[in-house]
């Protein structure tokens, strides 16, 4: 199939970027859509041009290195997948297609469609974890039975991998989904319950600072989100920070 | 020159590592607060090595090519993790998972080595439950466990499909934690480029940085090398796009030998190719095989019928179906270890019972686990007399909630429903048990400079078990350096913090920068990727699943020519001081066209068949690996004298005092 | 105002107050509702909210801070909202993910507050001249009470009540999503979610519909 793509090219930071029209043909529909880029880039490559910056790593579905917003959709039109999953028999021959780059005041474009998304670190990083040193002598694995229901929501949670299309999706741009996975997951383990207060208060301060919007319950994030992280995250980490906020 | 000394402890295998960590010098940790590492590769090994230095006190300087530690590829392994906790009582012990990793290893790796590391498997899970990592649990609230191939026991541990996602996201947690504290200083989207010795030690290393281009100095008293296997010299591999040989091939070019370069494992359970635009082939867990029959036609009008699209293979009448692995090896039956199960993949193929269009493809059917599971769910919920259907309903319950992401991972891919045909998987290259050589510490033959988890050789000799490569990583990174490196930086308290204005540090980076401004200098006709896939195509055909004497000269002739070809002619758009894809592309390329060659001389070296290493000269009369251990039962560990041609082979003697060497067979 | 300074207590202060004015809005419509039958009994009813000293000097400014506080809240978030992504997408298929109601509250809830502002002038600002200007706290006119023949009177032009239309049916938008939304925002998602939307869904549907047959009502029955 021949397509028209139209892509943000943006050289730097600090430059003006600008959406740049774009011929391929002959395109496979069992390519995947990074594949088609690939098919792009090495034209432009041969014609001298520098190649369209894109992130990208595993192309399984699993890093969270991907980051297309396609034809106005975090991840493009498909559900439950990646970009790297998108496949061209999603799209019909002679199709526009409008590729962006994620668009939040936390996440500045690097480079064409490469974004920064260190906001997510920091928001990691204020608590996203349990202080629990490397040690030969922790308690048996086996030493504290958890229910079946609660490892498998907190597996749910954990199964987020840190794209941003949530951010994406979100006409706030607010990242609640991305915090309240990791919250959930560990909220819902005894092992995380410890820290839990300290947690939820430091990592939404920390999104609050970071410049993202507030969450509106659009519910769009939990559509457009490939790994299917549910809502009921996020009224999870409400009732967190409200249970922290009050006590 | 260097010799070889692996250092492993003396005394009886159980109690090695023990006493070894009774009496390793430490220290103290005052001390530990001047004393820098820095970490190259932030995967399981790299990213567990971190955390754990961290929290004793080192400053770590860690390094990813990423925009985070979390996407390192470890992140992609799905089918689960090994430890001997003998949970499911059924015979498991460290002693029974050291013998199979031994024996699966086909004999190739230390025994030392393998018996530590299956000592430290179960804290590895107890560490992992502590870090809030959601491993599966049954009813009752404890841990589950499953199969893998090669072994007799349920020891493997699993979180869903995403294991590897869920141990990097602990140690990226634990990471995360040293970050807030100040103790790692994270370099995201930066790439090592060379190690820099200071009197023979490893003393830093120079790295770019990605969004700017800017080449960039550190200095530390140790540099750890965790960064991965060299699976992507295939071009087509289960790697990530990103996963690259570059810093374990720098430090190889300074001095630290490469150990077993042709034992590759090439995976059974993959997506098969469909067209020449691929950019990576998809793996589908191993834990499919504890569900899924593998099979081809018997006959082949009907594999012709089926290439052709002529048929379809659910027409296909049960006694016409070849069910190979379950013929050739009834013991282990579709859990046969990965070699043997893509070998004989290969070998149907190549007799041309075949499954797809090209050829190259075998069935992975459900179909008999859905209706054993759908007649058991039947009983459980009392339906008496269940109609198909609702065996058939049932069944694919039992089979969604087990491995529904991978069935939908595979339906998006192919297009095509698994629940109700069957998958078609074919090898792919998955993973390198070869690696830059290291010793007991796992220390390279550089001083100060370690390599860990994939990048190293140790652990897997010349095939890997499933679920064994999450159980190396988290062993190397959270259980043995921490111990190893210590001894090591005993002696380096009053050092002081390493300049980086020495003559060392300016002619590394010098070279770099030559390098660097002749890729963007160089008027080439070529993108990266065309010799990369050059690159591949000989690797696959000449230095793959089966490889011979005449395959291999070749190989290394071709591989010559297209480096020399590479050198001339690559084009590299774009500028030195910015974010440039293409440049990082070249770097590593050029970097695997070297290892391409000593990869294919290294094969050609080893005359046996052993693992994942399969000479066509060297087979069993029923088309079985022929090891010869009197004289390849050595580890081959080649130092970097200029080319790869001119490489010196060192013999590191494989002693096997407390596992009798034996045919491997799982029959 | 440093207790709403996280994202997430301003979002649970938006449904607190969404709360209350959800309540609201029933006894409001229950009054109207009277009216429909009984003019003398919404005489009465009317009279009784209009004078009792605990409903307009306790809920009455309870119930103005509500609006006031939710409308303003509304306004700055969706600011703050705007101002989380500086540069807009070329194409945004919002439509794709979520539904038109959740993705414009704002707009919902700026028509709402025009009709606020007429239903002001139509009846508080007249109503509180009345009672704390004039001072005349009888609710009488010519002998009998006032209120039913007011309403009356008010629902004659077709302008308003076409306005009335309007307002209604964004009103009922604003609530298909708020209702659910504000439950949401407290941490409220359970197995008891379903129903709280399903209630929702008709809360949004009956409460709107009610005040519209009321000026409808009234518009061709005087």
């Amino acid at each position: 199939m021949n397509l028209t793509l139209k892509i943000w090219r943006q050289k730097g930071p600090q430059e003006k970027g600008q959406m740049v029209e774009y011929k391929v043909t002959d395109i496979s529909e069992h390519m995947s859509f990074l594949e088609m880029m690939d098919i792009l880039n090495e034209g432009l490559v041969a014609k001298g041009e520098v190649p369209i910056a894109f992130d990208h790593d595993c192309r399984e579905g699993i890093c969270g290195m991907c980051s297309l917003h396609i034809n106005g959709e975090p991840h493009g039109p498909d559900r439950g997948i990646t970009t790297c999953q998108l496949h061209m028999r999603t799209f019909k021959d002679g199709d526009t297609i409008y590729i962006e780059p994620w668009r939040a005041k936390a996440f500045p474009v690097i480079k064409d469609l490469i974004v920064d998304r260190m906001a997510f670190e920091r928001i990691q990083q204020a608590g996203g974890y349990i202080s629990v040193n490397t040690s030969g002598n922790t308690q048996d694995a086996n030493a504290i039975p958890i229910p079946k229901l609660d490892a498998d929501l907190s597996m749910d949670a954990a199964a987020c991998i840190g794209c941003g299309a949530c951010v994406a999706s979100c006409k706030n741009s607010s990242a609640m989904l991305f915090v309240s996975a990791k919250v959930s997951q560990f909220a819902l383990l005894p092992q995380g319950k410890v820290e839990a207060a300290d947690r939820v208060r430091n990592m939404v301060k920390q999104m609050d600072d970071e410049g993202f919007g507030n969450c509106t319950n659009t519910g769009a994030c939990e559509v457009e989100c490939p790994k299917g992280i549910s809502l009921e995250n996020i009224a999870r980490m409400n009732r967190e920070y409200l249970k922290a906020s009050i006590i | 020159m260097t010799t070889l000394n692996s250092k492993v402890p003396q005394g009886p295998i159980k109690d090695k590592w023990t006493v070894y960590k009774e009496n390793v010098d430490l220290v103290n940790p005052a001390n530990k607060r001047n004393i820098d590492i820095i970490v190259v590769g932030t995967g399981l090994a790299g990213g567990s090595a971190a955390a754990s230095l961290a929290e004793l006190g080192y400053n770590v300087k860690a390094f990813a090519y990423q925009d985070s530690p979390r996407r390192a590829h470890s992140i992609a392994a799905q089918g689960g993790i090994n430890a001997a906790k003998n949970y499911q009582n059924d015979g498991d012990s460290n002693y029974r998972l050291f013998y199979d990793t031994v024996k699966g290893g086909d004999y190739r790796s230390r025994e030392a080595n393998v018996f530590r590391l299956a000592e430290v498997s179960g804290a590895i899970i107890d560490q992992c439950v502590a870090q809030g990592v959601p491993f599966a649990r049954d009813y009752g609230g404890l841990l589950d466990n499953r199969s893998f191939g090669g072994v007799l026991v349920s020891r493997t541990f699993y979180a869903k499909g995403q294991t590897g996602q869920q141990l990097l996201l602990g140690c990226y947690s634990a990471m995360n934690r040293q970050i807030a504290r100040g103790k790692i200083e994270m370099f995201n989207r930066h790439e090592m480029l060379d190690v820099v010795k200071v009197d023979g030690k490893a003393r830093g290393i120079i790295a770019r940085d990605l969004i700017t281009g800017e080449i960039e100095r550190h200095s530390a008293h140790a540099v750890v090398i965790a960064t991965g296997g060299y699976g992507n010299v295939y071009f087509l591999s289960t790697n990530a796009m990103g996963s690259n040989a570059t810093a374990a091939w720098k430090i190889h070019k300074k001095g630290a030998f490469f150990a077993n370069p042709c034992m590759t494992q090439i995976h059974p359970t993959c997506i098969p190719r469909s067209g020449d635009y691929q950019s990576k082939l998809t793996l589908m867990s191993e834990s499919l095989r504890n569900d899924g029959r593998i099979w081809v036609p018997a006959k082949m009008e009907d594999a012709k019928a089926i290439q052709e699209g002529k048929l379809k293979p659910t027409a296909i009448a049960e006694e016409d179906r070849d069910y190979y692995l379950e013929r050739r090896y009834p013991a282990y039956g579709n859990l046969v270890p990965r070699d043997v199960a893509s070998r004989a993949a290969k070998e149907r193929c190549d007799a041309g019972f075949g499954v797809n269009a090209t050829g190259e493809a075998v069935y992975l059917d459900f179909a008999s686990a859905i209706n054993r599971y759908g007649s058991e769910q039947a009983k459980i919920k009392g339906i008496e007399n269940a109609s198909k259907e609702v065996v058939t309903e049932l069944g694919e319950a039992v089979i969604e909630a087990k491995y529904g992401n991978l069935f939908q991972m595979y339906e998006k891919i192919v297009d095509d429903n698994p629940y109700k045909t069957p998958m078609m998987i074919y090898p792919a290259t998955h993973y390198t048990m070869g690696g830059v050589w290291v010793d007991y510490n796992l220390m390279t033959t550089v001083d100060g400079l370690y390599c860990i988890g994939e990048a190293n050789f140790s652990d897997h000799g010349a095939n890997r078990l499933g679920a064994s490569a999450l159980m190396q990583g988290l062993a190397d990174g959270y259980f043995v350096l921490p111990y190893t490196i210590g001894a090591y930086l005993a002696d380096d308290i009053r050092t002081g913090k390493i300049p980086t204005d020495t003559k060392e540090f300016d002619e590394a980076e010098k070279e770099i920068k030559d390098k660097l401004e002749f890729f963007i200098n160089n008027n080439g006709s070529h993108s990266v990727d065309y010799f990369h896939k050059k690159l591949g195509n000989i690797m696959w055909e000449k230095v793959g699943m089966a490889r011979n004497e005449k395959h291999l000269k070749e190989a290394i002739k071709e591989i010559q020519e297209v480096r020399e070809d590479f050198w001339k002619n690559v084009k590299v758009p774009g500028d030195l001081n910015e974010m440039n894809v293409e440049l990082e592309k070249a770097g590593r390329v050029a970097d695997f066209l070297e290892l391409g060659e000593l990869f294919a001389k290294d094969a050609l070296n080893r005359n046996e068949s052993c693992g994942g290493h399969f000479r066509e000269e060297y087979v069993t009369e029923d088309g079985e690996a022929l090891r010869d251990d009197e004289n390849y039962a050595y580890v081959a560990a080649w130092e970097y004298t200029g080319k790869p041609s001119e490489a010196i082979l060192h013999k590191e003697q494989l002693e096997f005092k407390d596992i009798e060497l034996k045919t491997r067979s799982y029959k | 105002m440093s207790v709403l300074s996280s994202s997430i207590a301003r979002k649970v202060a938006m449904a607190l107050s969404a709360l209350f004015l959800i309540i609201f809005l029933i006894i409001h419509l229950a009054v109207n509702l009277t009216s429909l039958f009984s003019a003398e009994v919404f005489n009465e009813a009317s009279h009784f909210m209009g004078t009792n000293p605990l409903i307009q000097f306790a809920m009455q400014p309870v119930l103005i801070f509500g609006v006031v506080f939710h409308f303003v809240m509304g306004f700055v978030l969706e600011l703050r909202n705007k101002g989380a992504r500086n540069v807009k997408y070329a194409k945004f298929n919002g439509a794709a993910s979520s539904s038109w109601a959740s993705r414009n509250m704002i707009i919902s809830g700026a028509v709402i507050l025009a009709f606020l502002v007429i239903h002001f002038l139509d009846f508080w600002i007249p109503e509180i001249n009345t009672k704390y200007v004039l001072g005349d706290m009888t609710g009488m006119h010519n002998g009998e009470f006032r209120y039913f023949e007011e309403l009356q009177h008010k629902f004659v032009p077709m302008w308003r009540v076409a306005a009335y239309v309007v307002a209604f049916v964004l009103l009922g938008m604003h609530l298909m999503h708020g209702f659910q939304s504000a439950f949401q925002s407290m941490g409220f998602n359970n197995k008891y979610s379903s129903c709280v939307k399903t209630f929702g869904k008709c809360y949004s549907i009956v409460i709107p519909l009610g005040f519209i047959i009321v000026a409808l009502f009234h518009h061709f029955n005087h």
